[in-house]
């Protein structure tokens, strides 16, 4: 298998994009590691905005905040979070850029519902919203620019077709105003000074399988993966001799407490290793170079975890000095 | 409780839930539990490992069932009275097939088919798989071929987009908000003609002229088959809102997936679909009966010297703060329940991609109460 090229050469600049797309397959922790990233851009002097979809709100459970859906929310000095709606964002988009015209079909249930039904408007309009927050000059009016905006992006599947769409919308409208804006948006996301796609796995078949996917699609798509991260790796405690001196203690041990003990530290052994076999195939289809991050044994993500993780990532793609 | 008791009497199971819970391996696990009882039974998987799609052998006959050797169930070391098949859904291929069965001639099927709107709507990531894997669903259960029909769902952030994304293409493809807005004309709606309401001309203004007239053409393609999808809708929906027709969701027992869950419960409640239960995967019990991980560093100090005790009592205890926080939210749920069933499954000794694996699942989906307690008590040696 040819394995894919990961332009690394522009990982060291991720924080000088606009826009980060983070995604991977459900359950590898993305929203942890967007948030993560997040609180990195802020560390950096970024005013940064860590934007969800899909009326998720995970980013303000992280900081123990629940505050209003689909409004931009502060969690800490430069760090901001909001949760992206479709019929949210097609109303402002309709208000606020097709004025008098915009207003009367937003006002449209008949509108509302055609818009809403029609395949991929829903992802249009949620990309358009994404490209809004990104944008120097914000339509939202009063609104101020981010530095940074990264996206809590769908699982890989979804998440390629969602950069899809501002383009298949160009393509089949053609000329027009869904047309021109779609292609508007299409050059922003193929703008790898621009945007760029961050691909989170865990060290497990199916995530590492749907990673090396997303390896190749993004070079067809022509995107730029600038990252890939390895999320909730097990440490490894014991080595091979001491495998085999947990297993013996096991036959002899007559207590049940220490039995099960030597249990859970031989299944967690075996976690442990199956993992770092996903490991070395994920690493050898990304040239060998992805960031790592530890698994969090913890009852409740929270600020400080999200706080280690930025530690975490923070080496990894340090901007070179200038 | 044990699954079969729970699909005692149901001809659609429908394995929902977010993204990376499980939903696949349950799926296949629920199957092969009720096959081994003496059903016939069909799994509709979406995008299964690799390794268990070879387990299963989907890979060999796409988008049909296909039956799951016996043989191989034997040598798992599980005796099957049934019947198990498998199939993997091909979303394209399925959407094409239903525009053939509905079109009036092959022509026009072929007509549909090379349709640009067509061509992005069935491949279409986001919506397509929902739809599909709902139509593919209604067909085999039209067969009659099968006394019960598992189905795995899309994977998705939102549990709910499997209910709600196939509600919004078929509203698309009834094209009735479409109709309303322009009058037919021939094989293509006259979008562009006169007597346009202000909202056509304010919508032609915003998403332009040549869109709407391929969405127009299109339309007039399907013509009288826009009937044939609505009716198609109401049946589907009888179908799964039947009481032969079980919604089981699927969570990790980490929280997010648990809150999930707990919306997602509440809604199926609210929208009056049946609800079986809710199976959670990858719960680490509590193993310590009353004792403190730090017990086990002064026992096993002379087996094992004190390094290494005292790293076995460090995983001991990074093992036991996940069972107090799936502990915390398996209570949660629990709750939100109030008496609707809830079935566990321990966190395995390895993940489930395998024969084996689906086995070591099954065993405890399809436990007595008594059975379950004694599985829970082998965890403790």
């Amino acid at each position: 298998m040819r394995s894919p090229a990961v332009p690394w050469p522009t990982v060291p600049s991720l924080l000088d994009k606009r826009l980060i797309f983070v995604t991977g397959k459900g359950g590898v922790g993305k929203s942890t590691v967007a948030a993560a990233l997040g609180m990195l851009g802020a560390r950096h002097g970024l005013r940064t905005m860590v934007a969800e979809l899909s009326s998720q709100q995970r980013v303000q459970g992280l900081f123990e905040r629940y505050g209003e859906q689909f409004e931009e929310v502060q969690l800490a000095p430069r760090l901001f979070t909001i949760s992206i709606d479709p019929e949210h964002a097609m109303d402002e988009y309709l208000r606020v850029k097709v004025g008098a015209l915009g207003h009367a079909l937003a006002g449209s249930r008949l509108f509302q519902t055609f818009a809403m039904a029609t395949p991929g408007m829903r992802e249009l309009l949620t990309i358009g919203k994404v490209w809004e927050l990104a944008q120097l000059h914000r339509r939202t009016r009063g609104a101020s620019p981010y530095d940074l905006v990264i996206v809590d992006a769908p699982a890989t599947g979804h998440g390629l077709g969602l950069l899809r769409t501002p383009k298949t919308f160009a393509d089949i409208a053609r000329v027009g105003p869904i047309a021109h804006q779609g292609r508007t948006i299409a050059e922003t996301l193929a703008d790898p000074g621009f945007t760029g796609v961050v691909a989170v796995a865990t060290p497990e078949e199916m995530p590492v399988n749907e990673t090396l996917t997303l390896c190749e699609t993004v070079e067809e798509e022509e995107l730029a993966l600038d990252l890939v991260v390895l999320n909730g790796l097990y440490p490894v405690r014991f080595d091979r001799r001491e495998v085999d001196q947990l297993s013996d203690a096991l036959e002899r041990s007559r207590s049940p407490l220490s039995r099960t003990a030597l249990r859970a530290a031989l299944a967690e052994h075996s976690r442990a290793a199956n993992q770092r076999e996903q490991q070395a195939r994920l690493k050898a289809g990304v040239n060998g170079r992805l960031v790592e991050l530890p698994y969090v044994f913890t009852e409740q993500l929270g600020p400080r975890q999200v706080e280690a993780l930025a530690d975490g990532l923070e080496q990894a793609i340090r901007r070179p000095r200038r | 409780m044990s699954v079969a008791e729970l699909l005692e009497g149901k001809r659609i199971c429908v394995c929902a839930g977010s993204g990376g819970v499980g939903k696949t391996t349950t799926s296949a696990a629920v199957a092969l539990g009720v096959a081994a009882e003496g059903a016939k039974v069909a799994v509709v998987t979406i995008d299964p490992a690799q390794r268990l799609a070879n387990a299963l052998g989907v890979e060999e006959l796409p988008n049909e069932p296909h039956r799951v050797d016996p043989g191989r169930l034997t040598a798992a070391g599980l005796e099957v009275q049934g019947e198990l098949w498998a199939m993997m859904l091909d979303p394209k291929r399925t959407f094409d097939e239903l525009i053939e069965r509905v079109a009036p001639d092959p022509g026009r099927a072929e007509e549909i088919k090379a349709n640009r709107v067509y061509r992005e709507l069935s491949s279409a990531v986001s919506g397509s798989q929902e739809f599909t894997a709902i139509a593919k669903l209604y067909d085999l259960d039209q067969e009659h071929e099968f006394d019960l029909l598992v189905l795995d769902t899309p994977p998705s952030r939102n549990a709910l987009d499997f209910l709600e994304a196939p509600e919004r293409l078929n509203s698309f493809l009834e094209g009735s908000t479409l109709k309303a807005l322009a009058r037919p004309a021939g094989r293509g709606l006259r979008v562009l003609g006169r007597g346009a309401t202000p909202v056509l001309a304010a919508l032609r203004r915003v998403t332009g002229v040549d869109l709407l007239t391929d969405v127009g053409t299109f339309f007039g393609l399907l013509g009288d088959m826009t009937g044939d999808f609505s009716l198609r809708a109401e049946q589907v929906e009888e179908l799964l809102r039947a009481d032969t027709t079980a919604f089981m969701l699927v969570t990790s027992a980490e929280r997010e997936p648990i809150e999930e869950a707990i919306w997602f419960h509440r809604t199926l409640e609210h929208g009056g679909l049946p609800f079986a239960g809710v199976v959670v995967n990858r719960v680490h019990h509590d193993l310590l009966d009353g004792s403190e991980p730090e017990d086990v560093r002064p026992a096993l100090r002379r087996t094992l010297g004190a390094d290494l005790a005292a790293r076995v009592a460090d995983n001991f205890r990074d093992y036991h703060v996940l069972a107090r926080r799936d502990d915390v939210n398996v209570d949660r749920l629990a709750n939100a329940l109030g008496d609707e069933p809830l079935l566990v499954v321990p966190q395995l000794d390895e993940d489930v991609h395998d024969l084996e694996g689906l086995l070591r699942m099954h065993r405890y989906l399809f436990a007595s109460a008594s059975e379950f307690e004694q599985l829970l008590a082998d965890l403790v040696a």
